[in-house]
């Protein structure tokens, strides 16, 4: 019940924000931070009263269960496990980020950016909790719409061409994987002749190892594009860029682990043999992101592109865990994802609060500004640091973990994974020699970070050194069912128990 | 003709009567919001007879028609569509305003558009109806007719409107040749089959086993090059645009749905009482049409710069689409209530927003002027001078690009799911690169909506958008909402509209 409410409380706040800013009601930003804060209340109250229910081995809470469309056998199935409650956690958080990133930046139509803002983080939250299928792919799509509109709209000098191209990238690839969808539910259905789009059913279905291995290439491309992989990442260097603040910070803070989630959470359990057969693709295209992403960064002149460069590097580090294929590496992949979240929001952040101050982000126009902006040049060292992989730090357990796991299954390529070790460092110093060290420009004035800066970044460095130094807080909570289902594993038996309990509201 | 069985023809009837009342009308000096009102009345009374005709069907009233739930849901929906186009229709004749060239003659002309926007609904229901090729023919050029008029309706009554004559020609030579091509066709079945009843001619076909003799396959071949011209499917195409362009913004709604949506109504029926597409030969080159028509159609789009041709050529592909439906329907691996209720979906979702995307041309729109709103850059900024418009039309388009929560992603995913079950990949690759291609041209419709409004387009600002019209769009908006996140009820109600056609 909680999580409908949930995503109800967005979809209707993002409503409200706007017609109260048309109206003159009220502040759109502050109306936005109250409807955040209370979503993020309403997850930890629920989330610390819930009752489980123990399906396929892992435990979900806060379960929600109405038919939906019934021509097809399509639910509201809405539950999470731990690591949907993470992501859900982590998503509502960089949500107040976002608003508070772009406090100044937004000037024209408020109400309508932060509607917009708003049914995107819904979209999201739809996609941590959805566990129909159908129901997955609706908030798959739900949450690219307003996205695109805060690219396209309010956005920098080439947006149209990035949204543009972040949309088709992401919607055609959501195709095939609609294709897929549809074609796994056929089968399900010419099994057992039932039609229906839910998730646990569909663990379930036999399939055939070409079929299967087909239908898992669907759901992985659009996975993949998301996430990004390297070869279908082209998308994301101009969609980070282009974006507003706060456009960035969600695009490259949540949005990517969308596509990470929908590995571990379908690509994976529902295919395991195709995924077995196609793990060293996979973990070797994960080793080419690192590398790839890595190598452009350093060959950036724009502060938000080499940023966005990072984040494909930094990904690559997701897909090599999951492909690893044991807890080591998911558990990795997992904490990769937070600590990327944070870092690469803080990172955005930082650009764009570059950017509305000189407005530039020509990295060879900036130069010498330690000395004026002492604050701001602390935190955007702290974060640099962390995305390199200091120890103590969230970012190095997640490495850490992703490469102890992938060198279990693979070692060559874990090997050449290990470059991105010592790539990273270069293009993270880069950032803070280029911006804060060298000449200072005289023409360019620059105000210091300001309490809402600090706050935002500050909160932001106390999860990322939280995480670095008690990492068994989220590991705990995602571990358990993060072993993947082992082909073998006993699936119906608790199977039609757990769909039973899960029909009711469980809280 | 018995009781029953007027009564099951009521629907027909009742238009028939609407078209020479309204002529009657004409005659005398009455306002154009008269005539409006008339036609409207026929159309919702024509409405209320389906209700009675609906407790009878399946009735067959002479050997030309038969009534049965299918024809009345198609009916309903031209009927419907009839019923917006007349709603909008009202406003947007009457910014014809100053322009007239003889004002005194204004309530006159707009008589005549009522009775042939009646005529051409009429035709439109005898081809749902029909389950013969006379009726066939007949409903195909009583509708076909009344558009060519239609289509150049402004021609002479606003210098300006050249175009529209230029596309009423046009409209009428291709139109006249496909139908002659059509009747060689017919002809040539009627020689092998000597009958013209579709399914008396399915009986004998089956029987006689000959799937593949050269007449039938020829005669078929030019049949249906006679229905994908009217359907405009790829390679019978190249009139729409210019037709779409060159139409009245409100007739160009209803060549769209009406024209389009009875015609494939007739050729699901058709290809299932005849079993036309158990030809091989056939089948393939139908799949080829549609491949063609949903690549080419979204290809071209992309390089126009006028709405109604991107609208136009969007449409050529979204009947590509639904051809898809159809051909899982023919290999008879489907059942054939999954076809119906596929196709009966979509063709709903098309004309919903279809008529809601016109509606909002016709609306900034006046007759008027040379042409309507219809440059892309006119509609830089629109959301900022008004938002309501802007904001239907932009679900109007997501939904023509398939986006979930509206009615064309159910629409798209009924498509998703019949080529699944038959297992037509090649078509279904078609199907997503052709979507991914129309994001494009959706979406920078969209966009350009969005962007800033510059100075000089201020004066194309809608000063006032009548009540009515708003009141139209926005329950066409609501329609598209709803029936995208609540199809269910709207499926049973075509679920209840399947034939025993075996």
């Amino acid at each position: 019940m909680m999580l409908i409410l949930l995503i109800m409380l967005l979809f209707v706040g993002g409503l409200l924000v706007w017609l109260a800013d048309r109206a003159r009601l009220a502040d759109a930003r502050w109306l936005t931070l109250i409807l955040l804060g209370c979503g993020l209340g309403l997850l930890l109250f629920g989330y610390a009263n819930a009752g489980s229910v123990e399906v396929v081995g892992r435990q979900w809470y806060l379960g929600y269960h109405i038919p939906w469309i019934q021509r097809f056998g399509i639910n509201l199935t809405l539950a999470v496990d731990g690591l949907g409650f993470v992501m859900v956690l982590l998503t509502l958080f960089l949500g107040l980020v976002a608003v508070l990133s772009s406090w100044r930046e937004i000037e024209h139509s408020r109400g309508f950016f932060h509607f917009n803002l708003l049914w995107t983080l819904a979209g999201v939250v739809g996609v941590f909790t959805a566990l129909d299928l159908f129901l997955f792919f609706v908030f798959w799509e739900v949450m690219l719409v307003p996205m695109y509109f805060i690219i396209a709209i309010w956005g920098h000098e080439n947006r149209t061409y990035a949204a543009l191209k972040f949309f088709i990238f992401t919607q055609a690839s959501g195709l095939l994987m609609l294709l897929a969808i549809v074609g796994l539910v056929y089968y399900q259905y010419q099994a057992s002749g039932i039609l229906t789009f839910n998730y646990f059913v569909l663990l379930d279905t036999p399939l055939t190892a070409q079929v299967g291995y087909w239908l898992m290439l669907g759901f992985f491309i659009a996975f993949a594009v998301k996430l990004p992989a390297v070869l279908v990442h082209s998308w994301l260097p101009d969609a980070h860029t282009q974006a507003p603040t706060a456009g960035s910070v969600i695009l490259a803070g949540v949005l990517l682990k969308t596509g990470a989630y929908g590995i571990i959470r379908f690509v994976v359990p529902l295919f395991p043999e195709a995924s077995a057969q196609f793990a060293s693709l996979a973990m070797a295209l994960g080793v080419g992101s690192i590398i790839y992403g890595a190598a452009l960064a350093f060959a950036q002149t724009d502060l938000k592109r080499l940023i966005a460069y990072t984040s494909i590097s930094h990904m690559g580090f997701v897909l090599l865990g999951v492909y690893a294929g044991n807890e080591e590496g998911l558990q990795g992949a997992v904490m990769t994802m937070l600590a990327h979240g944070m870092t690469s929001a803080a990172l955005f952040a930082f650009a764009g609060a570059i950017q509305q101050r000189i407005h530039t982000r020509d990295m060879r126009q900036m130069g010498g500004f330690w000395t004026r902006a002492p604050r701001l040049g602390a935190w955007v060292l702290f974060f640099s640091v962390a995305a390199l992989g200091m120890p103590g730090l969230a970012n190095f357990v997640g490495e850490f973990l992703v490469l102890i796991g992938a060198f279990k299954a693979n070692a060559w390529i874990t090997v050449a994974a290990c470059a991105g070790l010592i790539l990273a460092p270069v293009y993270s110093l880069l950032v803070i020699q280029k911006v804060f060290h060298g000449e200072p420009q005289p023409e360019r004035q620059l105000t210091d970070a300001g309490t809402r800066e600090v706050v935002m970044l500050g909160m932001m460095a106390v999860i990322t050194v939280v995480l670095g130094l008690f990492p068994h807080l989220i590991l705990d909570l995602v571990s358990g069912g993060l072993s993947l289902l082992p082909p073998d594993a006993p699936v119906s038996g608790d199977l039609s128990v757990g769909l039973g309990l899960l029909q009711e509201p469980i809280n | 003709m018995n009781q029953i069985e007027l009564i099951a023809l009521s629907p027909v009837l009742f238009v028939t009567a609407s078209a020479v009342g309204l002529m009657l009308l004409a005659a005398f000096k009455v306002k154009p919001i008269v005539l409006n009102g008339f036609t409207l009345l026929g159309l919702v009374a024509t409405l209320a007879a389906m209700l009675w005709a609906d407790n009878l069907a399946p009735v067959q009233v002479t050997p030309l028609l038969i009534v049965d739930r299918f024809a009345l849901f198609y009916s309903a929906l031209i009927v419907l569509a009839g019923m917006v186009v007349t709603l909008l229709s009202g406003r947007y004749l009457h910014s014809l305003g100053l322009h007239v060239v003889q004002p005194g003659r204004q309530a006159h002309l707009s008589a005549e558009y009522y009775v042939l926007l009646l005529t051409a609904v009429l035709g439109a229901m005898v081809l749902v109806c029909s389950r013969h090729f006379a009726a066939l023919f007949l409903g195909l050029e009583l509708l076909g007719v009344s558009l060519y008029v239609l289509v150049a309706y402004l021609a002479p009554l606003s210098e300006q409107r050249a175009a529209s004559l230029e596309a009423g020609m046009k409209y009428l030579i291709l139109s006249g040749v496909a139908s002659a091509i059509l009747l060689f066709g017919v002809a040539l079945l009627y020689a092998e089959f000597g009958t013209l009843e579709y399914s008396r001619l399915g009986e004998i076909w089956s029987v006689s086993g000959s799937h593949n003799s050269k007449i039938v396959v020829a005669g078929l071949a030019l049949l249906l090059s006679g229905i994908c011209f009217k359907l405009s499917l790829v390679p019978f195409h190249m009139w729409t645009p210019d037709v779409y362009e060159g139409a009245p913004v409100t007739v160009t709604a209803l060549v769209a749905t009406v024209s389009k949506g009875a015609v494939f109504a007739l050729l699901l029926r058709l290809v299932f009482e005849t079993g036309a597409f158990s030809s091989s030969a056939i089948m393939s080159v139908m799949a080829v049409i549609a491949i063609a028509s949903m690549l080419i159609g979204n290809l071209l789009a992309l390089l126009q710069r006028n709405v109604k041709r991107i609208l136009a050529y969007s449409s050529i592909a979204h009947i590509g689409y639904l051809l898809v439906v159809l051909l899982a329907g023919a290999n008879r691996q489907t059942a054939i209530d999954l076809i119906n209720e596929a196709a009966g979906f979509y063709l709903v979702a098309y004309f919903v927003m279809t008529l809601g995307a016109f509606g909002v041309i016709s609306v900034l729109s006046r007759a008027g002027n040379a042409c309507d709103q219809d440059q892309l850059a006119e509609y830089r900024g629109l959301f900022w001078r008004a938002p309501g418009m802007a904001l239907i039309l932009t679900a109007m388009l997501l939904s023509l690009a398939g986006i979930p929560l509206t009615v064309g992603f159910i629409g798209k995913f009924y498509v998703v799911v019949v080529g699944v079950q038959a297992m037509m990949w090649l078509l279904l690759g078609a199907l997503v690169l052709g979507s991914a291609i129309g994001l494009f041209y959706y979406l920078r419709f969209v966009v350009v909506m969005f962007m800033p409004a510059e100075r000089e387009s201020a004066k194309t600002e809608p000063r006032f958008v009548a009540p009515g019209d708003r009141l139209v769009l926005s329950a066409l908006l609501v329609l598209l909402l709803w029936l995208g996140v609540f199809p269910d009820p709207l499926v049973r109600f075509i679920q209840s509209t399947t034939l025993g056609w075996f």
